[in-house]
């Protein structure tokens, strides 16, 4: 007789310790952001799809088309064209194709670009319904946003 | 089939859980011969996400296939990427600065707790209580905010490079980590009195889903399930790897074997990664991440070379063969949650079915685990 009553009693106590916990839980500052009405910063290294770097002193893409990131890339997803511009004593990049449908964001293209040609973005509200808009020229959208 | 004239006919019904079913945790389909409530087979017909890891290793570059390597358990890819590198560094004869090594440890079992928070959450949400889901994720948070802050992604880390490590970590993620040792403490203080004491959890746990030490031999089963079987079987006090046997730690044993002794064994160790992280934070040395003189175009010598890990779920170890190219001959993985899943068909047999659940949610499986 004393054994399921004292389980009983202990079972409901259990009960309460954990609504106490519970109830504790309202007093608590909340933990949750609420998007779309705030957002956080995404930390300094987080890496989003790759872009094209601007130098400075010239204005232009710091990339050379030297095809260094299309060949460490794993999944096949850019495609680096250049050509001599006249009186330059190097490439200078005409195409810059990422194809962010197959991309997995691992870095590799960054890390094998030793000149700091391509960087990761802070973008990641990149939902779309067409599937397009993933493949997108690196190249044009550096030319467009120095305009 | 006929039915024995004026006999009770004594059937069986087939009842498939999953593919896509909230309980197997991913698309993982169980075959399940019913005899009313209790099952008579249970079948397991893993294969649904099969991604050919193991093949692509043979046809990318050593450092190519380092992003997949977080792509096998997502919940613990550290480990996995630690076992790979492992492997490969075993194979080049790279020596990794200390320095890394200590960061490893670090974000490896930073990494093995959130994992296990996961599983935390998801268990009790399986055998019905939604609320201890939030409190773990609340937690679990922390963790992947700070992993976020040095590597830059939130699940798929790719943090560790043949020879040392992608980037260095810095004050701030030391810093935090720190703190988030000291609030991690008194919260599973709390865990245990809101679910760990819980009658109701008891009742759903204790003497269901008993797996015996024999069991466990026969399928292979490692990490918390062997250890939830009375064995002390942890690669990183067996076979200790990278700088484990520098720290204090103790390996939870429960032998019962339930539900409930593989629930306790992940709480336990939790605490012990923290104490691990503790000790890994005051003997954190300076210098280097990274070693020198590794090769841009690895080829390592021709050979077989396998390296152990003690991921979140249990044994995880990758055999490379290198016949001195650019590109692994072979590599293959053997990863815990297939074996764990194993025994599941013995060990569910005369269950009830809501007890098979809680047994499933007990061995942890992750399906892209077991698909690989
Ligand atoms: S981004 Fe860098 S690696 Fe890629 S083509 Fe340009 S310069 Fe070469
Ligand atoms: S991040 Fe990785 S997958 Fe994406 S483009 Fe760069 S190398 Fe390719």
């Amino acid at each position: 007789m004393k054994q399921p009553l004292r389980d009983i009693v202990g079972g409901f106590y259990s009960l309460l310790s954990g609504m106490r916990v519970t109830i504790a839980q309202f007093f608590k500052p909340s933990v949750t952001v609420h998007y779309p009405h705030e957002s956080l910063q995404m930390p300094a290294r987080f890496r989003g799809h790759i872009e094209l770097v601007r130098d400075p002193a010239t204005g232009k893409a710091v990339c050379f088309a030297c095809k260094v990131c299309e060949k460490s890339c794993p999944s096949d997803c850019i495609t680096v064209e250049g050509a001599k511009l006249e009186g330059a004593k190097r490439k200078s990049v005409t195409q810059f194709r990422l194809d962010f449908t197959k991309c997995s964001l691992c870095g590799s293209c960054v890390e094998a670009c030793k000149s700091n040609a391509i960087r990761f973005s802070r973008q990641y509200n990149l939902a779309s319904t067409n599937k397009d808009e993933f493949v997108m020229d690196l190249f044009k959208r550096l030319e467009a946003e120095g305009q | 089939m006929a039915v024995a004239q004026g006999k009770a006919p004594n059937e069986t019904f087939v009842l498939n859980l999953g593919p896509q079913h909230p309980a197997t945790h991913g698309v993982l389909r169980v075959k399940l011969t019913m005899d009313g409530e209790y099952i008579t087979r249970a079948e397991p017909v893993p294969g649904y996400i099969h991604r050919m890891q193991e093949k692509m290793g043979e046809n990318r570059t050593w450092a190519q296939y380092l992003p997949n390597t977080s792509r096998i358990d997502y919940l613990s890819a550290m480990a996995y990427t630690h076992g790979y590198v492992g492997a490969v560094e075993r194979a080049a004869g790279i020596q990794v600065p200390p320095r890394a090594e200590y960061v490893r440890v670090i974000t490896s079992e930073l990494n093995r707790i959130s994992s296990h928070l996961v599983w935390f959450g998801a268990f009790l949400l399986d055998l019905g209580g939604f609320t201890p889901l939030l409190y773990a994720f609340d937690d679990r948070e922390k963790i992947l905010d700070l992993l976020e802050g040095i590597t830059g992604s939130r699940l798929t880390y790719s943090y560790y490079r043949f020879g040392g490590l992608y980037n260095d970590v810095d004050e701030d993620f030391l810093g935090g980590t720190r703190e988030f040792v000291a609030q991690m403490r008194p919260r599973l203080g709390m865990y245990r009195t809101l679910v760990t004491e819980n009658i109701i959890l008891r009742k759903r746990l204790e003497g269901i889903g008993v797996i015996t030490p024999e069991q466990c031999r026969k399928y292979g089963a490692t990490g918390p399930v062997i250890r939830g079987s009375g064995i002390a079987y942890d690669v990183r006090k067996v076979e200790p790897y990278s700088v484990y046997a520098d720290f204090e730690f103790d390996i939870p044993v429960f032998p019962e074997g339930d539900s409930m002794a593989r629930y306790l064994v992940r709480m336990e160790e939790m605490g012990q990664s923290l104490r691990i992280i503790e000790q890994a934070l005051a003997k954190l040395p300076d210098g280097p991440v990274m070693a020198e003189k590794v090769p841009r175009v690895l080829k390592p010598p021709a050979g077989d070379y396998c390296y152990a890990v003690e991921a979140a779920r249990g044994r995880f170890a990758v055999l490379v063969v290198s016949d001195n190219k650019e590109m692994a001959y072979r590599i293959k993985l053997r990863t815990p949650s297939f074996s764990n899943l194993s025994l599941f068909e013995e060990v569910s047999q005369g269950m009830m079915l809501p007890d098979a659940l809680a047994l499933m949610g007990s061995l942890d499986l992750v399906i892209p685990d077991i698909d690989r």
